[in-house]
């Protein structure tokens, strides 16, 4: 069976969420190939663990600049692994900063179509079929590639399920990168995790609004968001207000997100959010104007006060947990 | 260094408080269906350049690739401070999917000679978020993306990356390419007096044939759309006014969904 691609995610030594997304659409078409690009030493630390997530294979890019040069040195990984698998049936990444990125500068290397942001890959009679969810899913796109080998960025949280578990060996890979055409990473700082789910990724998302009416009633919104075990969001309005940071803004200019439940506490819905949730599998929300549009798309709406109903509902929530 | 060139890539985009359709015919975009601006990103971009000039001295020059009316956007970044526009536009180029965008402006930029190459990070409309990244490697530049602060020192580039779950320190040597994020800065408002002399700044038209590219437009793209449906209109659900027992019920909604 002909190798899929995988671009591991990881950063010191810790693999990503969507590394075994990755592996498990790559399972999808054909044989999940992971491609470690690290310092020396990292593709067999990871080995295991990857085999775990389903690959049968794993390239080693590794290079004492794999992690102080930018991007480049994914691409020329990516671009050595292509060419030792013969003919790849894909080239998988995330599509997240880096993988993106990455994406973009492989596709005109290898000179082959690029897929970007997928939420759903299948086989097709030979072909890879990616479907895209586009203007924050108003419309659903279904794609293929015309050119070269296809390159994919696939959008954390979407793919389901599990690739079955291999034992992979670990081949390595000669790979050269030209300084020239690289930025250096100087200093490199992680943000603390914190105790919530990442935004993106996350099954539960609880946003506020403009109604929530300043930073610190915030607390509302991450009361309920602790009780649900979710994901802090924010509208725009509520950002520009200064009500809570920029990194948690969901909507057409911000992050996109598609959990399993999304509640809105004091967010009109206006177009520019709907397009950063409407895909949300369930959508709970709370707002004082019955006429506000995000009622329009709820599953279930309370027209009342965020600050009665919001506190009531952590508090139900925390009581049926136990 | 001496005065830096910039050139700084705008695109003009249908504004994200509006409804945006695709064209039933061949699923590209319907820009005639939505009020066009410039993307909120660009004008960060421009504004970058236009610090960065204001105290190392040089020139701006945006480019855009569109149609016709896209000259609104390249006339509102020359009234911001923009000293020339260049404008890539033709017929043949409808269609084109990212790779070939980023060969029709790789081309472009060849035709200017620069230090330094300002990108937004994504556009709001493709969302592709590659484009940079393939113009740095078509360029041979390296690529300084998706950051938030940006400085010159000399011919080295610093600036804060934002990565997903943290943001790195990087620098590059000049010339490069950098993309930056909403958060890099606040772009100014063009005054009556930027408007007025924006109308007597050059742009410089190129097509196709000037640029010298091969297989453009929707034809040869190196991405084939297969369909494309609007997502069904969703159904709202049940709607209830708070009675003191709000929070509660909704709690009952999830649960009977086995949601919690």
């Amino acid at each position: 069976m002909s190798e899929v691609l995988v671009l591991v995610e990881q950063h010191d030594g810790a693999i990503a969420k969507v590394t075994g997304e990755l592996l498990a659409a790559a399972a999808r078409l054909g044989e999940p190939a992971a491609v470690v690009v690290g310092k020396p030493g990292t593709a067999d630390a990871l080995a295991t663990e990857l085999g775990a997530l389903g690959a049968a294979k794993v390239y080693a890019a590794e290079s004492d600049e794999a992690t102080s040069l930018l991007v480049t040195p994914a691409v020329a990984g990516l671009a050595a692994a292509a060419t030792a698998a013969g003919d790849p049936v894909a080239i998988l990444l995330a599509a997240t900063v880096e993988g993106r990125e990455v994406a973009g500068r492989l596709a005109v290397r290898i000179d082959s179509g690029l897929l970007a942001d997928v939420v759903d890959v299948a086989a097709d009679g030979g072909t890879v079929v990616a479907t895209h969810s586009v203007f924050g899913g108003a419309y659903t796109v279904r794609a293929k590639v015309a050119k070269g080998t296809p390159i994919v960025t696939v959008r954390p949280g979407a793919i389901d399920g599990a690739a079955p578990a291999a034992s992979p060996a670990v081949s390595p890979l000669t790979v050269t990168v030209d300084p020239a055409i690289s930025a250096v990473i100087v200093a490199d700082h992680p943000e603390p995790a914190g105790d919530r789910p990442e935004l993106a990724s996350a099954s539960v998302v609880v946003s506020g609004g403009r109604g929530v009416g300043s930073a610190e009633n915030f607390k509302v919104v991450e009361e309920l968001a602790d009780a649900l075990g979710g994901a802090v969001g924010a509208s725009r309005a509520a950002v520009d207000s200064g009500y809570y940071p920029p990194q948690f803004q969901v909507g057409q200019t911000g992050t996109t997100v598609s959990p399993q439940v999304y509640v809105a506490l004091g967010i009109s819905g206006a177009i520019q959010h709907r397009a950063g949730m409407q895909t949300s599998k369930t959508i709970v929300a709370v707002n004082k104007d019955a006429e506000a549009p995000i009622f329009e798309i709820s599953d279930f709406g309370v027209v009342g006060d965020l600050f009665a109903v919001g506190p009531q509902f952590a508090q139900a929530v925390r009581a049926r947990k136990g | 260094m001496p005065a830096m060139n910039i050139a700084v890539l705008i695109k003009q985009v249908p504004d994200t408080w509006s409804e945006r359709v695709l064209k039933d015919s061949d699923w590209t975009l319907d820009r005639d269906a939505a009020d066009a601006v410039i993307d909120e990103i660009d004008s960060r971009g421009v504004e970058a350049a236009l610090q960065l000039v204001e105290q190392h001295g040089g020139e701006v020059t945006v480019v855009t690739m569109g149609p016709d009316r896209a000259t609104e956007s390249l006339r509102k970044a020359l009234a911001m401070g923009a000293d020339k526009a260049v404008h890539v536009t033709d017929d043949g180029l409808a269609g084109s999917d990212a790779l070939q965008t980023s060969a029709a402006l790789a081309a472009a930029i060849g035709t200017l000679s620069v230090d330094l190459v300002i990108t937004g990070n994504e556009s709001t409309d493709g969302r592709t978020g590659s484009v940079p990244s393939m113009l740095a490697e078509r360029l041979g530049l390296p690529q300084v993306t998706s950051v938030r602060s940006l400085e010159i020192d000399g011919t080295t580039v610093r600036a804060e990356r934002v990565r997903d779950g943290g943001y790195s320190e990087v620098t590059a040597t000049l010339p490069a390419l950098v993309s930056v994020t909403e958060k890099i800065n606040e772009p100014r408002y063009p005054g009556f007096k930027g408007i007025m002399a924006a109308k007597k700044k050059p742009v410089t038209v190129l097509g196709i044939a000037d640029l010298g590219l091969d297989a453009a437009g929707l034809a040869n793209a190196a991405t084939v759309v297969l369909d494309a449906a609007p997502r069904p209109p969703k159904q709202s659900g049940e709607k209830v006014t708070d009675d003191g027992t709000g929070g509660t019920q909704a709690t009952e909604f999830l649960a009977a969904a086995r949601l919690i």
